[in-house]
């Protein structure tokens, strides 16, 4: 073990780690915007400038190495001018209309499009998660004081599930790094790179090699990025619940994060840093909820007539008329004259619950699963 | 599988057999793209060119059904070449001399023709593979959909034994499930030979603690019949009731045609589902389920870990959660079973009566989950089997085969080979991924996929609807022209109901699995003529 000194205090650290790792694991919070934990993705915007003692210039804590008997200040007056001055400069060139909805030209046409949609409070679907609205909250930028840029900005609504509005987008280059680095798909160009290259960049996408896994949507810090199938259907402002789940499709078995908002699933995420797939998802496990909403769903029992239409049941009659069609099937034709195929998508509990009951009541082994599709 | 997925994002070299994981298990092919960027070397073999097959070293573009082929003259040249790990063999398989006289006859030259592949490849593939070790062999339905696919599996835990790679972290077969809780579903004893745990029902003694367990008598010893019997039994009266537990078997099993003559026989049906689909039509009693998020519980995933399933939101009307309709099913015959919440059923049945998972209960599933084998509350979990190459039989057991022959070949009347699977976008009959918004706007129909060859030989356009048949049946079905795809195959999917390709496909199964031979029939494909 290697130690260092963050704000005076002495942490250990393991040899790889970068100092906001090291800080992390101590409990010391240092600022970050464009790091992507896991990626190597970071030292575009220098949030998370630290005093370094015996350099002369800020370092950033993302991307550089934690050293042995490193002393390490975090939140000088220097550095929080810093911080300032950056989200400022970030506030200014985009269209962050949460702060700045008094100001004039603070929003994009598709901004203002938005609010006019049924059920809309804010036009920012991230408002209350964005990392960016977080930073500027707790360094108090004064941001009425602020004159956007002039700018046009663009707007990529092609996709289905993720809407693309670049007046928001902070040019921090998650996006590109979990297409390219994490989901090894290489959609979005990221011929990236430090701030003189910053200008004119824009995440775009090559939808030839896009997945629609939505790793992009995941990571973006701020509003840039967002699910459209959940767009306005939080109305309150409920507080949002997550709930830890795993994924019902493939045999993989992620680990999900269910954003809830009154009783409604409204984004789904993976959980960061969880076996087996550590954060990531694909397209059907973010966007492959919503079909426990869906109208078609089977709300009562239903039994069968004599004219072929099903007619709904109590749960009562329903379970009696099973009950008795085989136990009567049984008594005539012996325990292997029935059989049942339980399900190999549900829960362990199902199957258990399904072959105890073939077993040790019907008294038969007639019992598989859809394991062979 | 015997390894974990954490282990293929270090493998240094990773030999894929019948898996389009970029497709069906797109999380694991993150980890496997990641891995050939820094350095691993892959192996694919597959008749199409898939995404995962253009990232790799060497590409094995196999014949439809040809994979024991492929791997007996593998093992032919490791072995002949001296190339095979001895000292392994010797000390942890049994059954090495049977191997090494039925692989004798499979050498590349006899096997190229078989598989399509230059011999010259397949020898230097042999030696590929033997130069790296360890190396994972990890495979999916590509494998086991095939009236040969026990053999195939055989054929894979053969090679793995020979190059000594069972038992490390970075080696292993890997058979990538296909559906979220097919482990768990088998570990759970929905099998018509096995209790909850793998302890056979033929076995007195485990009759015996399952009938104290349960405070039953007379546990029936006989094995049952497997879901292809089930379904042939109907129209035979052999099977009288038929329970349908969350399948729409009118849509996944080969041969739609005959599959629903089967289900409209059957007397009384009762389907337990989400939705109406086309298996529920001929149901008699049809139960409301709650889905996934609607309910507590367990799901178990191919590395078999074992991870909690939390509730979101309540079920909609009067659907209920499947264990509570089995529990009251039971009550009404007169069974009064304990256990009121999936918790309680797992804490307090599952892992008490099923030995390998006995270490695993609720209050520490918080987290990752844990890996069976977990057989104590202290139990880490099991994150490769066979460790070091102490096998849980013991010795590793050689079982060679024989290459044997799709059930049904390309003929004249009908040249091609339909081979078939699921698409990234939708899953299985697209009960649940058609009524999610955006999917289907990702895939709205159903493709054949064919080669450019072929298509211009038949003088079929892009996106042009042509018909494909079977002896079985007859689909029209938008043309998609890939070079992906080789002269003579054709691939489709099973999502969309009109052209799904089980109107067509063949119900031939392995006689060990009874898996259907969803890989390989015979077609034909033809301009539709107005
Ligand atoms: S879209 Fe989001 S993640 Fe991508 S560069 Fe812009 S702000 Fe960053
Ligand atoms: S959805 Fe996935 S593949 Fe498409 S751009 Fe985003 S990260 Fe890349
Ligand atoms: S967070 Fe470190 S430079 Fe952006």
């Amino acid at each position: 073990m290697s130690y260092m000194t963050i704000n005076g205090k002495k942490i250990e650290f393991r040899s790889g780690e970068t100092i906001v790792e090291a800080a992390q694991k101590a409990g010391i919070y240092i600022p970050t915007l464009c790091h992507l934990p896991r990626s190597g993705h970071g030292d575009v915007c220098r949030i998370c400038s630290v005093e370094v003692k015996g350099q002369d210039r800020f370092l950033p804590a993302c991307s550089t190495h934690a050293e042995e008997g490193m002393c390490i200040e975090t939140e000088t007056p220097a550095l929080i001018a810093l911080r300032k001055h950056i989200l400022t400069t970030i506030l200014a060139e985009g269209r962050h209309d949460c702060f700045m909805r008094a100001i004039p030209n603070s929003k994009s046409p598709y901004q203002i499009a938005a609010m006019n949609m049924p059920h809309r409070e804010h036009a920012c679907p991230s408002d209350g998660r964005c990392e960016l609205q977080t930073l500027v909250l707790k360094y108090q930028i004064p941001v009425k004081d602020i004159v956007p840029e002039e700018g046009d900005f663009v707007l990529d609504n092609k996709h289905p599930m993720i809407t693309r509005d670049f007046s928001r987008c902070i040019q921090c280059g998650r996006c590109a790094s979990a297409c390219n680095a994490i989901q090894v798909n290489e959609a979005i160009p990221s011929q990236f790179g430090r701030r003189a290259e910053k200008e004119n960049w824009l995440p775009l996408v090559n939808y030839d090699n896009c997945t629609h896994c939505g790793e992009c949507l995941q990571v973006c810090p701020t509003g840039a990025l967002s699910a459209k199938k959940a767009y306005g259907l939080s109305t309150k402002k409920d507080e949002l619940i997550k709930i830890r789940t795993t994924c019902p499709y493939c045999g993989v078995g992620c680990q999900q994060e269910l954003l809830v908002k009154e009783g409604r699933i409204i984004e789904v995420n993976g959980v960061a840093d969880a076996e087996p797939n550590l954060g990531r998802l694909c397209v059907k496990g973010r966007f492959g909820y919503d079909f426990i909403y869906s109208k078609d769903r089977l709300t009562t029992p239903l039994i069968r007539q004599e004219d072929g239409s099903f007619k709904s049941a109590s749960w009562d009659e329903a379970l009696e008329l099973i009950a008795t069609k085989f136990t009567d099937t049984i008594e005539k034709y012996g325990a292997d004259s029935v059989a049942g195929v339980s399900c190999s998508r549900s829960i362990n509990e199902d199957s258990y619950q399904m072959q105890k009951l073939f077993r040790s009541i019907f008294k038969t082994n007639n019992i598989d699963n859809c394991a062979r599709t | 599988m015997t390894n974990s997925f954490a282990h293929v994002r270090d493998a240094k070299m990773v030999f894929l057999l019948g898996s389009n994981i970029t497709e069906a298990h797109p999380v694991a092919a993150t980890f496997l793209k990641q891995a050939v960027r820094n350095g691993c070397r892959l192996i694919v073999a597959d008749p199409r060119r898939t995404g995962i097959a253009k990232l790799a070293e060497t590409h094995l573009q196999l014949k439809v059904g040809s994979d024991i082929a492929l791997l007996n003259a593998i093992m032919q040249v490791i072995i002949e070449e001296n190339l095979y790990d001895k000292a392994y063999v010797e000390k942890n398989t049994e059954g090495f001399e049977n191997l090494k006289k039925t692989v004798a006859a499979y050498t590349p030259e006899m096997a190229s023709p078989i598989c399509g592949i230059p011999a010259g490849v397949i020898a230097q593939v042999a030696r590929d593979l033997a130069s790296v070790q360890p190396a994972m062999l990890a495979y999916t339905l590509g494998i086991t959909e095939h009236t040969c696919g026990v053999n195939n599996v055989f054929s894979c835990a053969s090679l793995q034994m020979l190059l000594g790679n069972v038992g490390h972290p970075l080696g292993g077969v890997n058979p990538l499930r296909g559906q979220n809780n097919v482990q768990g579903a088998c570990d759970m004893g929905a099998l018509p030979k096995i209790f909850p745990g793998y302890e056979k029902v033929a076995d007195a003694e485990a009759r015996k603690k399952f009938e104290k367990f349960w405070n039953v008598k007379d546990l029936p010893s006989k094995n049952g019949i497997m879901m292809p019997d089930m379904l042939e039994g109907l129209p035979t009266k052999k099977i009288r009731a038929f329970y349908i537990f969350g399948e729409n078997i009118a849509n996944t099993e080969p041969d739609i045609r005959h599959i629903e003559s089967c289900l409209a026989s059957a007397e009384f049906l009762v389907v337990q589902d989400l939705f109406h689909n086309e298996t529920s039509k001929f149901a008699h009693v049809i139960l409301p389920s709650a889905a996934w998020s609607e309910d507590d519980g367990t799901f178990t995933n191919s590395e078999r870990r074992v991870s909690r399933v939390r509730t979101a939101s309540k079920a909609p009307g009067q659907a209920m959660p499947n264990w509570w309709i089995f529990k009251e099913l039971a009550a009404k015959l007169g069974h009064n079973w304990k256990s009121n919440s999936s918790q309680e059923i797992w804490d307090n049945e599952v892992s008490v009566v099923a030995a390998n998972i006995a270490g695993i209960k609720y209050s520490r599933l918080e987290g990752d989950g844990l890996q069976w084998p977990c057989t104590d509350p202290n139990h880490e979990g099991t994150t490769v089997l066979h460790k070091e190459g102490a096998f849980a039989r013991g010795k590793g057991l050689f079982t060679p085969a024989q290459w044997t022959p799709p059930a049904e070949v390309a003929d004249k009347e009908y040249p091609f080979v339909l081979s078939t699977g699921r698409r990234l976008y939708h899953y299985h009959t697209r009960t649940q991924t058609g009524r999610c918004e955006g999917l289907n706007t990702l895939l709205p129909h159903e493709t054949a996929d064919i080669s450019p060859i072929d298509a211009e030989r038949l003088g079929i356009a892009q996106g042009e609807t042509i018909r494909a048949s079977s002896r079985r049946g007859s689909v029209d079905v938008i043309a998609k022209i890939t070079p992906d795809m080789p002269e003579g195959l054709v691939w489709m999917a099973f999502h969309f109901r009109e052209n799904n390709a089980n109107w067509l496909t063949n119900p031939a199964f392995d006689p060990i699995s009874q898996t259907a031979e969803y890989k390989a029939c015979a077609i034909k494909i033809e301009k539709i003529i107005k």
